[in-house]
């Protein structure tokens, strides 16, 4: 095996560069800017790693928290779907006002797909940091203009009558997908649906 | 708010093609859709990105595309759609 200085090793513990050895511009941007506003007294070091925490505290259980009451709350769903933002709120998932929450629902004729062409907005209250690929230039440019070879991709083949209704996250909004409820769950109560509802789901590349 | 534009009504985006922070992609100025809804008024994002204010707010829209309409050869079918966010100052009538 040969390393990246011409080295052969036989073993199996040959090094490897890591990952976090490279000041980039922008990663020492990052360090000026966070050491100049605790210096200033504007943040603490500690009220960081709070956020940095509360940030890594969000994931997809809290978008699932909502897609299972509105299975199972129909009145919930229809304030839900007129404003995420209070639905999500009602359903217990702390939200910050910068952005707003729209939620748009599968039906037997829409199947919805989210996608932020520009970036990588991306629902992070409900949902968590965005995985990688969502924030790939391919993903970025072919969910916008071949929805259905991404879906196919992801192993969803829709019905061809139904519609599919790309969501391009340009501005303030930011959207979760509704999916619908698998069959066979009639008599689940929400945590037991809670548990079916994927990340996927909820950005729409995939189905239940 | 007041807004210029009612939901359901026909809006064309603007073909412009200015530098700088533009929250309008690219693929969508010159095409024809309509209002979905009324976002509300949001500080303007491509002053935003200056360190300006970003006032007077704008009112924000989401705006319904055929996709047939946005890229020539779609491979999908006919009632395909893509809503996107544009601004009102990129939306003529």
């Amino acid at each position: 095996m040969m390393d990246t200085v011409g080295h052969t090793h036989t073993g199996p513990h040959a090094p490897r560069p890591d990952h976090d050895d490279t000041l980039t511009h922008h990663k020492m941007l990052e360090i000026a800017v966070r050491e100049l506003m605790i210096e200033k007294g504007i943040l603490t070091a500690d009220e960081i790693r709070v956020a940095i925490e509360q940030m890594d505290a969000r994931g997809p259980h809290q978008g699932a928290k909502i897609v299972a009451k509105a299975w199972t709350d129909a009145a919930f769903k229809a304030r839900l779907l007129k404003d995420g933002t209070a639905g999500a709120e009602e359903a217990g998932v702390q939200m910050d006002h910068a952005t707003r929450l729209v939620v748009v629902e599968n039906t037997p004729d829409v199947h919805n797909l989210v996608v932020c062409t520009l970036c990588s907005c991306y629902p992070r209250m409900v949902l968590g940091l965005p995985p990688d690929w969502y924030k790939s230039r391919a993903y970025r440019s072919r969910a916008a203009n071949e929805p259905r070879a991404v879906l196919a991709e992801f192993g969803t083949r829709l019905p061809e009558h139904v519609a599919v209704r790309v969501h391009d996250s340009t501005a303030d909004m930011r959207y979760l997908v509704l999916p619908m409820r698998p069959k066979g769950t009639d008599g689940y109560d929400e945590a037991k649906l809670a548990a079916l509802v994927t990340r996927d789901s909820m950005i729409g590349v995939t189905t239940l | 708010m007041n807004p210029r534009f009612a939901v359901g009504s026909r809006v064309n985006v603007r073909r412009g093609n200015p530098p700088g922070h533009i929250r309008t992609p690219y693929y969508i100025r010159g095409k024809s859709g309509v209002i979905e809804r009324i976002c509300g008024e949001f500080r303007n994002p491509e002053e935003l990105a200056y360190g300006r204010s970003g006032e007077p707010k704008r009112v924000l829209y989401r705006v319904r595309f055929a996709q047939k309409d946005i890229w020539p050869g779609y491979s999908g079918q006919v009632n395909d759609t893509i809503d996107i966010e544009l601004y009102e100052h990129w939306l003529e009538q």
